[in-house]
């Protein structure tokens, strides 16, 4: 199901993550945490129990995934010059400056303010029904997949390792997900209702993914024609009209998120901001 | 052969401690109690989900994040195969989440409680779960085949949470003083409810008899509930915490430790639906049944499209 084969003509492997690359690999934690903390929401909720332990198993999957990448970005930060913090600085929590030890993965995650998460907008939106959640994984599940294959010709040998151990998931989530998109779009009436439904939610978000930020050290325009083509796929199977392209929301890599994520990061981040620098 | 001597050899296989298989005769009393204790033990891993889902997305860091996520998944999981090793003895998944869902069938009542703080979460491991293991680890050589190969399972899984509560709350009583309280406040909280797990007093328990005789079970409730107390009395001093209970203490004569009177009356309440969540989880239960509805119906629609387009291309 999944295009294998794909070799878009991107860029040269981009360079080691110094404090260039910094906000790069945070991006991409924060796309995979924010989605997976979304994905989490299920666990006890779900359609039928198959499907709870599925959609939980993709969250564990993403948490994962995010884990290695702040882990990353905490060691690189560690060992950055004064010159590289300062560059960073905009993007380092302010509550753990006054904890006066290294940083680690799970500041990152709990103590950055809204404006210093870079998720995608696609990522943060509420799960909505099984429709919303299952459309919103495909389309991100797809992109996910041609951006790590491209990470994996990084030259910074720890993110091409983390794209390949991660790449193995994200082709099980994209099988999955587009599996759920044909089923709701050619199944009954009603699940065809619905994922037309998701589908007008969330197009307008889907976009985003190819506007390159400036941070961005792949090039993410030329990744859209291989994401397209997967997505008409899969919706041709499932019997759904392919939208035109149209306007896109865009704000989420530079930090301007939609109102859903403060409430998101204020539920995730209540324990280490009410009892700072405590051990769990 | 006569019921009688299908009874006898029926309860020659037990005594031979010879499993029985989903095939073989068994007694409806014995069928039907399997069933209510298999799919109650269901039910209860598809509740307990939803104390302790409620603390996934405040979990405090990412790695108790993940591990609070694959433990309720494990439940489910759990769920599963208990349900299958119930649908050996003739009732569906479905029958039993409607009996479930309608409030007929029991669950523990122990996930009537609520979930109030993060603490809350290592003490559900190390008491709650600790229970269960005290309940189920004998359930492993129960004379029932398929829930005696569920349970092996299960009680593997069971005692990996069990020890990685404990984990998270050494952790917490090392931490300050604000987590030593929150650790402290979880044990009196789930102490005694945890103590009720174990079911009414040898005396009270209506079922335990049979179940004695049929080895479905294998310890009466009061003699798992005071090896539970022994155990705890001696791991609650590793937190440097204290049990809730001012008359706990050790009996050189019987070699146990003593323990305060339960609150039935409580206990008969929460059984009965009066419980603080009793409500709340099972309109938890409901919603995501009923709004499950349409999915599994599509579900199953597109199987049956695709089988039928299978069917017309081979034609």
């Amino acid at each position: 199901m999944t295009d294998t084969n794909y070799k878009p003509a991107g860029k040269a492997p981009f360079p080691p993550g110094r404090a260039g690359g910094w906000a790069f690999i945070l991006h991409l934690a924060d796309n995979a945490l924010i989605i997976g903390q979304r994905n989490a929401e299920w666990c006890g909720h779900g359609p039928a129990l198959e499907q709870d332990i599925a959609i939980t198993n993709i969250s564990l999957d993403q948490i994962g995934q995010a884990r290695m990448l702040y882990n990353y970005a905490a060691t690189l930060y560690n060992g950055f010059d004064s010159n590289e913090k300062t560059a960073v600085d905009h993007l380092v929590p302010r509550l753990w400056k006054a904890y006066n030890r290294e940083l680690e993965e799970d500041d990152l995650a709990f103590l950055r303010d809204e404006r210093q998460y870079l998720n995608l907008l696609l990522a943060e939106l509420p799960k909505g029904d099984w429709a919303q959640t299952v459309l919103r994984q495909f389309f991100f599940s797809a992109f996910q997949f041609y951006q790590y294959t491209e990470l994996q010709k990084s030259s910074d040998t720890q993110l091409s390792a983390i794209a390949e151990k991660s790449i193995k998931e994200v082709t099980y989530h994209l099988r999955w997900s587009a599996e759920w998109v044909i089923r709701l779009g050619d199944g009954t009436e009603e699940s065809r209702r619905r994922i037309t439904d998701a589908l007008g939610e969330l197009w307008m978000f889907t976009g985003e993914a190819f506007k390159p930020a400036p941070y961005e050290v792949i090039a993410v325009e030329d990744l859209k024609g291989a994401w397209i083509e997967k997505v008409a796929t899969v919706f041709a199977e499932a019997d759904l009209e392919l939208p035109k392209s149209g306007w896109s929301q865009a704000g989420g890599k530079e930090g301007k998120h939609t109102e859903h994520l403060g409430y998101l990061l204020a539920d995730m981040q209540y324990l280490q901001r009410t009892y700072p620098d405590s051990t769990w | 052969m006569s019921v009688q001597e299908l009874d006898k050899i029926f309860q020659d296989k037990i005594d031979a401690e010879i499993r029985i298989e989903p095939k073989d005769w068994m007694p409806e009393k014995y069928r039907q109690n399997l069933i209510r204790q298999i799919s109650q033990h269901a039910h209860s891993e598809i509740v307990g989900m939803l104390p302790e889902g409620n603390w996934i997305s405040r979990a405090p860091s990412l790695k108790r994040k993940q591990i609070l996520i694959a433990k309720v998944q494990d439940e489910a999981g759990h769920g599963l195969y208990l349900y299958s090793a119930a649908e050996t003895l003739g009732i569906t998944r479905d029958q039993m989440t409607e009996q479930l869902l309608s409030g007929k069938a029991k669950y523990s009542s122990i996930f009537n409680y609520p979930t109030t703080t993060w603490a809350d979460m290592g003490v559900i491991g190390w008491l709650v779960d600790g229970a269960a293991i005290m309940n189920q680890v004998p359930l492993c050589r129960t004379s029932y085949g398929p829930y005696s190969r569920a349970m092996i399972r299960v009680c593997k899984e069971e005692s990996f949470h069990q020890r990685q509560g404990f984990e998270s709350l050494l952790v917490l009583s090392k931490g300050t003083d604000d987590q030593r309280a929150m650790l402290q406040d979880a044990i009196d909280r789930w102490w005694w409810p945890s103590l009720m797990m174990f079911g009414p007093t040898d005396d009270e328990s209506p079922n335990s008899q049979l179940s004695m005789k049929w080895k479905i079970k294998r310890f009466t409730n009061d003699e798992l509930r005071q090896r539970f107390v022994d155990m705890c009395a001696e791991q609650v001093k590793l937190l440097n915490m204290t049990l809730p209970d001012p008359d706990l203490k050790w009996n050189e004569e019987r070699k146990h430790y003593d323990f305060g009177a339960i609150n039935w009356e409580e206990f008969w309440n929460v059984v009965s639906g009066n419980g603080p969540c009793n409500k709340q989880r099972l309109d938890a239960r409901n919603k995501a049944w009923e709004k499950g509805a349409w999915v599994r119906e599509a579900a199953v629609a597109h199987a049956e499209k695709r089988r039928a387009r299978l069917k017309s291309e081979a034609a």
